[in-house]
């Protein structure tokens, strides 16, 4: 196994893509995910691969869409106020089923927001990236390792679905340093019959298009694509499970927010709690199955976020309300202490908090 | 700890910050006035503002931006900057921003810090960063800071580590990447960092060592509230 070396979670990002094989990144800087374009100005010349600051964060994802329609693996990363800019061309990519990578290391907002950690963009990732009817993958890493292993997985999936893979991180996800093992296996990538890389004369042109004036056929589109994403849903959906087997109490938290919770797990064990975590690594397609199963012997469940409470909805979707679902959080850039969070468990519990 | 101006550079993540908080306690108990400046214009994370309570109780004095760990992301430099060569009594220890484009804030100041003679400029150095994996991308990125800075290095500082889950081994495993930079370079390895717990494993081993304490992480327990 190859040696480890310490990265920050943007680092671990930008090199993981290479290693992917993705030779082209477009993006424009905003913290707190610069690291991610200054790692690749650094790398993609010496590697024969394109770097590129755009003018702005529209310009970026319209650089996406060109490359994907070649075929090519690619990429773009900002966070959260450049996330809502690319909107636009995230609604197109769906709409021309172009597979692309998108990065959000979150920050706190609403608008200008501040620049500290938040996972306040879980309903714009899941729900309304843009208009019209279309899903993206949306996966959600709680360690270095795992913004590494989830950046190869992203533009796999992305690729075989011919879909956006959002990776949907946070600001501590992006800065914190650990340490990291590349020996990440990457699967050969897919033909791509449908790229549009010249004809040479011997097959009809593709066309690369999400213009659609003939409205059965645009519902035909629709219905195509749905079929896929039940496909996904059926096949893609991925969670930690963690003390959850005779768990009463059961914490729902991704990220930053599930590593918090991990530790007052621990600790309300430790004072005879019976408590668990169910960690989504996916939450477009929500890991609904496992929640549903854990619902059937838990009491209570307390969806843990850096937000005023977003996944607390599909929390209380999969477990169809059979059992109370409460919110335990911080917002605004702030990240919950493990104490909270034990204070939250024991109050789940029928105790004092 | 000889010299008056103390400057810790580097690749950014490299752990100037850290070294440049745990230095600055070292001189204090020598010194009675010391200072730590934050010169760091590139990142608005991590900066030694974060430690401006150990630091105010060791009684060192704080020079940095007014905007550092405000979240207002700035590239901006403290007023007090001067001090730093004004000073003459106060011994001063200088974080720089990472890389050549944080070195550059050293530009209005390198004058009158050469002009002095009284400073150790000090090239901080990790083989467990993925862009300085070895001594050839190590010296380029020191070439760089060089360039932006306008003062000469003096000295290494080995700071290899893997964070919390660093091993003796892996300090071990940097040394011959730390002579490596000796040798291409020509400066002395002046010491060689590790956190607290591994000073007993490798202080026969390893000459010079100078024991770091690691900032606290916001998803453990606190120890100062305890967790009951």
């Amino acid at each position: 196994m190859a040696e480890k070396v310490l990265m920050k979670g943007n680092e671990a990002i930008a090199e993981a893509a290479i290693l992917a094989g993705c030779r082209h990144y477009f993006g424009y800087p905003i913290t707190p995910q610069t690291e991610i374009a200054a790692y690749m100005a650094k790398k993609m010349p010496k590697i024969g691969g394109t770097f590129l600051q755009a003018e702005s964060e529209i310009a970026a994802i319209n650089m996406v869409y060109g490359v994907s329609s070649t075929g090519k693996r690619v990429m773009t990363s900002s966070s959260s106020p450049g996330i809502s800019l690319k909107s636009e061309g995230l609604s197109y990519l769906a709409g021309a089923d172009l597979p692309a990578l998108v990065v959000n290391v979150q920050r706190g907002g609403p608008g200008l927001g501040g620049i500290q950690p938040s996972q306040s963009d879980y309903f714009q990732a899941t729900r309304g990236a843009g208009h019209g009817d279309f899903r993206m993958i949306v996966l959600a890493p709680a360690s270095v390792q795992e913004m590494a292993e989830l950046t190869v997985k992203g533009f796999e999936l992305a690729d075989e679905y011919r879909m956006t893979s959002l990776i949907l991180a946070d600001g501590t996800m992006g800065q914190m340093m650990e340490p990291v093992s590349l020996d990440i296996t990457v699967k050969p990538q897919p033909e791509k019959p449908w790229a549009v890389t010249g004809t040479k004369c011997a097959r009809f042109h593709n066309s690369i298009n999400s213009l659609s004036l003939v409205p059965e056929e645009l519902e035909k589109f629709n219905s195509d694509r749905y079929e896929r994403y039940a496909k996904v849903e059926a096949n893609e959906a991925m969670a930690e499970e963690y003390m959850v087997d005779d768990a009463e109490v059961v914490i729902a938290a991704f990220g930053i927010a599930a590593r918090v919770s991990k530790n007052a797990v621990n600790e309300a064990r430790k004072q005879g709690i019976k408590a668990g975590l169910i960690r989504p690594i996916t939450l477009w397609p929500f890991p609904k199955e496992v929640f549903a199963d854990a619902a059937k012997h838990a009491k209570a469940f307390i969806s843990v976020e850096l937000s005023m409470g977003q996944m607390i909805e599909d929390v209380r979707l999969s477990t169809r309300c059979r059992v109370p679902v409460t919110l335990c959080n911080r917002a605004g850039g702030m990240i919950p202490s493990p104490e909270q969070v034990l204070a939250a468990i024991k109050q789940a519990n029928g105790g004092e908090a | 700890m000889n010299k008056r101006i103390t400057l810790f550079c580097g690749h950014y993540g490299s752990g100037k910050t850290n070294i440049a908080v745990n230095y600055a306690l070292a001189l204090r108990k020598q010194y009675d006035r010391v200072a730590i400046a934050d010169l760091d214009i590139v990142n608005p994370y991590f900066r030694t503002k974060d430690s401006s309570e150990d630091l105010a109780k060791a009684g060192i004095e704080l020079i940095c931006s007014p905007y550092a760990g405000s979240n207002v992301d700035f590239p901006a430099l403290p007023q007090e900057i001067y001090q730093i060569t004004d000073d003459k009594d106060l011994r001063v220890v200088i974080d720089v921003g990472g890389d050549d484009r944080g070195a550059l804030a050293l530009g209005r100041l390198a004058p009158a810090i050469w002009e002095e003679r009284d400073f150790e400029m000090l090239a901080v150095v990790n083989r467990f960063r993925p862009l300085t994996p070895d001594a050839a991308s190590a010296v380029e990125v020191l070439s760089e800071i060089r360039a932006a800075s306008g003062l000469p290095f003096t000295g290494i500082v080995n700071n290899s580590n893997l964070g919390e889950e660093t091993t003796a081994e892996d300090v071990l495993s940097s040394v011959r990447y730390a002579e490596e930079i000796e040798n291409v370079t020509g400066l002395p390895l002046v010491m060689t960092c590790v956190k607290y717990d591994l000073l007993p494993a490798l202080e026969s081993k390893i000459d010079n060592l100078f024991p770091l304490v690691l900032q606290e992480k916001p998803t453990t327990f606190s120890a100062k509230t305890g967790n009951s």
